[in-house]
């Protein structure tokens, strides 16, 4: 196990350097740069401030530095942003996202769970129909559209709930964004988890259990829901690094401080470092989400186990 | 035998009705049967025969779109429209069920031990703690070694047959009344097979438990029943004890049954017949593990050194168990997959001919696979199936030379020469290995290497299917290479048998000698355990 463990951390290090060479490359060959602005700088302004960010040296050179930096935790400062550091940047906002990020998943994979599995149990019924129904305007509706719609009804007509900001941080004021960020990937674990539970309620091995006298209940939460899960479980990882890391778009709704606008600003503004930052962390969360993940399937199938 | 025994499950008018998009299926028509205390009763029948669908109705286990009326009296109590709760307490503790699939039967998810002591909890109450050494208890008498270590095994940790061990014990957990074996070793091996039927012999024998047993296998029946009902599409064709129906047969379906069993000759074409195919030190090896990152990687033996001779017009019957290596060898002798040693066909050396060098050679060459269903693509027409190969190897030939070799193909595995403009799904599976056999033979092939051709058929099918092939041996003077794990039909087909175990020849003789007189303990073990009927 922790052999595993140490393993798959030891091949995350080439996974992040490929990301980080790609994106950096990239970035650099799409047209324009931080500081071509709408009205363009003196020449020399600009020349000035191209060599204060070594943005004049010849790009190998440019990427050697920055791996150099980044090796040591330094990435560099915003060009955009321009008193603060990415890592400082980073480091304030994402906080404000993990924690709404958090719960968005919490709610996603709750309700997704049982929102699936009362669909399987009542296949083809019209409460199936309905929750199929709505888990596709989850997936079809952009968050853009949601959260208005909520803020409209929510805030505004009903005056239940702030419209936005985060606050005092209280769950007042993370409710409404919870619901946008969490609805898309709550649609993707329900149709997920029906799926597979109707099929695991058509395995053999289900056809034992209740031949054996074992109530319904325990059937379906013992057996067929933990074989059930394991292809939720997979989806786990890529939704949880989607959620923590934060939405451009909701957080841009509902005024949220956290990190998933840099990535959108960051790249219509050419910060370079604030993207690549930005690209570093997702890509940190994505790889230790898998293997956590992996780790978890392999308590759930003893089949995989990892010794 | 003894018809003074109590009854104890009583089954009247008992009908299983599906529904389909297609309207309403009765695959169980009205049956009556009574199952007496400690007897093994057989309920035999072909597939489809409703012989599984009359217990999974009676025990409340049907799919979705599937209903049961009519009755079933276990000790005076009605199990047709029992409430769930009720019928809980019956199903699993005094009437329970083994199944045909041990691989598939158990939550691939528990240990053995949490499984077999699932029952014992909600049946008995108590803790899985307490369980534990019933658990034990159990697995040793279902003879599984090292009961104490095994208990926490997973079951992909074992093999079928210990699965099927492992149900057995979880079967017995409640001292049943009546247990219900459906199709217990249609999945195993035939030693694995005579072990298990022997594990469940000798339990009833201790316990006295009633035994159902439900197979198409009449080997079986008239080796562990005591009472014998024959069924056909639905319904009980005739009842009687075992001894009355394999000797004093009434009903016509039950005399067609017991003379489907594979019998006659075939005769060895002689010392002086030519040899056509021949294989010198034939060695297949797979590679195991590995992989990119894989941590050990290791070489697995499938075939190993074995020299194989045939003649013209002779059938070489192939023997042995899953494992053993049979279908590589066939496959290394037509050069399919990759393999060391001399390969000689007619005069030609095809040691070395690669892919290309083959193809001309392939037309001669033919292959028949095991699954009438898998084989056939279903996007295509029997004609496009069957005429394939002629755009292969005798392109020069027109549509309606091709149309018209078709139905010469289709007419000699005696099918309608209409079914080339129909699709395989349309067909029986007797049929659509009619079909199989007919897109090797209008290619005027040679030798035909025949993989397990009868094994998915039902027993009056297979009769069929040998009659066919034998016959178009004799007409076209054909070659064959039998493989088949079923020794009756080997016995029936080849006239030179070769037992195959581990990769190796074991022993290897005329039919009659290996079947008169088996030398090694391997093949005598493999002829005790089939039961021929």
């Amino acid at each position: 196990m922790i052999s595993f463990v140490l393993r798959r951390l030891a091949s995350a290090v080439p996974t992040l350097f490929i990301v980080v060479t790609i994106s950096f490359f990239l970035m650099r060959f799409a047209p324009g740069g931080p500081f071509n602005l709408e009205r363009p700088l003196p020449p020399q302004t600009m020349a000035n401030l191209m060599a204060t960010y070594h943005l004049d040296q010849p790009l190998w050179s440019q990427y050697v530095s920055y791996i150099g930096n980044a090796v040591t935790g330094d990435f560099g400062p915003s060009y955009v942003y321009k008193d603060n550091t990415v890592a400082e940047l980073i480091g304030k906002g994402l906080p404000y996202s993990m924690e709404l990020g958090f719960y968005a998943l919490l709610l996603a994979l709750v309700g997704g769970v049982l929102a699936g599995t009362i669909a399987a149990l009542r296949q083809n019924s019209a409460l199936d129909f309905l929750i199929m129904s709505v888990s596709t305007m989850g997936v079809t509706v952009p968050n853009f559209v949601v959260g208005p719609v909520l803020t409209l009804i929510f805030a505004i007509t009903l005056s239940w709930l702030p419209a936005g900001s985060w606050g005092d941080g209280s769950l007042r004021f993370l409710i409404l964004p919870m619901i946008a960020l969490a609805l898309p990937q709550l649609a993707v674990f329900a149709r997920l988890t029906r799926g597979s539970m109707i099929e695991a309620l058509h395995t053999d091995h289900i056809r034992t259990a209740r031949a054996y006298g074992l109530p319904a209940r325990t059937v379906v939460i013992t057996h067929a829901m933990r074989a059930a899960l394991l292809p939720v479980v997979s989806y786990l990882a890529p939704a949880a690094a989607a959620l923590l890391t934060g939405s451009a778009v909701v957080e841009t709704i509902f005024t949220i401080p956290g990190v998933g606008r840099y990535f959108v600003l960051g790249a219509i503004n050419r910060d370079y470092t604030l993207v690549m930052g930005t690209v570093v962390l997702i890509a940190i969360f994505v790889i230790v989400f898998n293997l956590l993940v992996d780790i978890l399937y392999g308590l759930l199938d003893p089949r995989v186990r990892h010794d | 035998m003894n018809d003074s025994r109590e009854t104890i499950l009583a089954v009247r008018d008992l009908k299983v009705t599906f529904t389909t998009p297609d309207g309403d299926v009765q695959a169980v028509k009205g049956i009556d049967l009574d199952i007496k205390a400690g007897e093994t009763l057989a309920v035999v029948g072909e597939s489809g025969s409703g012989k599984s669908q009359t217990m999974m109705g009676m025990m409340g286990l049907l799919a979705g779109n599937g209903r049961v009326t009519g009755s079933a009296k276990y000790r005076g109590q009605e199990l047709v429209g029992l409430p769930l709760k009720a019928l809980n307490k019956v199903r699993g503790a005094k009437i329970t069920m083994i199944f045909q699939e041990p691989m598939t039967s158990l939550d691939p998810l528990y240990t053995i031990g949490r499984q077999i002591a699932e029952p014992i909890v909600q049946h008995r109450g108590g803790t899985f703690k307490q369980a534990r050494a019933r658990v034990l208890e159990l697995l040793e008498l279902v003879g599984i070694p090292d009961a104490k270590r095994r208990i926490d095994s997973y079951p992909h940790e074992m093999s079928g047959g210990q699965r099927q061990r492992v149900m057995i014990a979880m079967a017995l957990a409640n001292d049943p009344d009546i247990l219900i074996a459906d199709e217990p070793t249609t999945a195993l091996d035939v030693t694995i097979q005579a072990q298990i039927l022997d594990l469940l012999n000798s339990l009833q024998a201790k316990f006295g438990m009633a035994v159902v047993l439900i197979t198409h296998d009449l080997g079986i029946v008239k080796h562990f029943a005591s009472r014998v009902a024959v069924m056909r599409r639905g319904e009980v064709v005739e009842t009687g004890t075992t001894a009355d129906i394999f000797e004093r047969p009434q009903a016509d379906y039950t005399k067609m049954l017991l003379a489907a069993e594979p019998h006659g000759r075939k005769a060895s074409p002689g010392d002086k017949a030519p040899i056509i195919l021949e294989g010198k030190n034939v060695a297949v090896d797979y590679a195991t593990g590995g992989g990119l990152f894989g941590k050990k990687s290791g070489v697995f033996r499938a075939v190993d050194n074995v020299n194989i001779r045939l003649k013209e017009g002779q059938t070489i019957g192939i023997v042995g168990e899953s494992g053993s290596g049979k279908s590589t060898l066939g496959r290394a002798l037509l050069r399919l997959v990759p393999s060391t040693g001399r390969y000689q066909f007619g005069a030609t050396n095809i040691s070395d001919f690669g892919r290309s060098a083959m193809r001309p050679l392939r037309k001669q060459l033919q292959l028949v696979f095991q699954d009438p269903y898998g084989s056939l693509s279903p996007r295509q027409t029997v004609g496009e199936i069957i005429t394939e190969g002629l755009y292969v190897h005798e392109p020069q030939l027109s549509r309606a030379e091709r149309d018209k070799r078709a139905i010469e193909a289709l007419k000699e595995v005696r099918l309608d020469p209409a079914a080339r403009n129909r699709y395989p799904h349309e067909f029986s599976g007797g049929q659509r290995q009619r079909i199989a056999i007919a897109r090797a033979i209008i290619l005027k092939p040679k030798v035909v290497i025949l993989d397990e051709p009868t094994s998915a058929l039902d027993r009056s099918v297979q009769g069929q299917v040998i009659d066919l092939l034998r016959d178009l041996q004799k007409t076209h003077g054909l070659s064959y290479i039998f493989i088949s794990h079923d020794l009756s039909v080997i016995k029936a087909m080849s006239d030179y048998v070769v037992v195959m175990k581990n990769g190796k020849i074991v022993e290897e003789g005329d039919t009659d000698a290996i079947f008169e007189a088996p030398r090694e303990n391997y093949t005598q073990t493999l002829m005790n355990a089939a039961f021929t009927a």
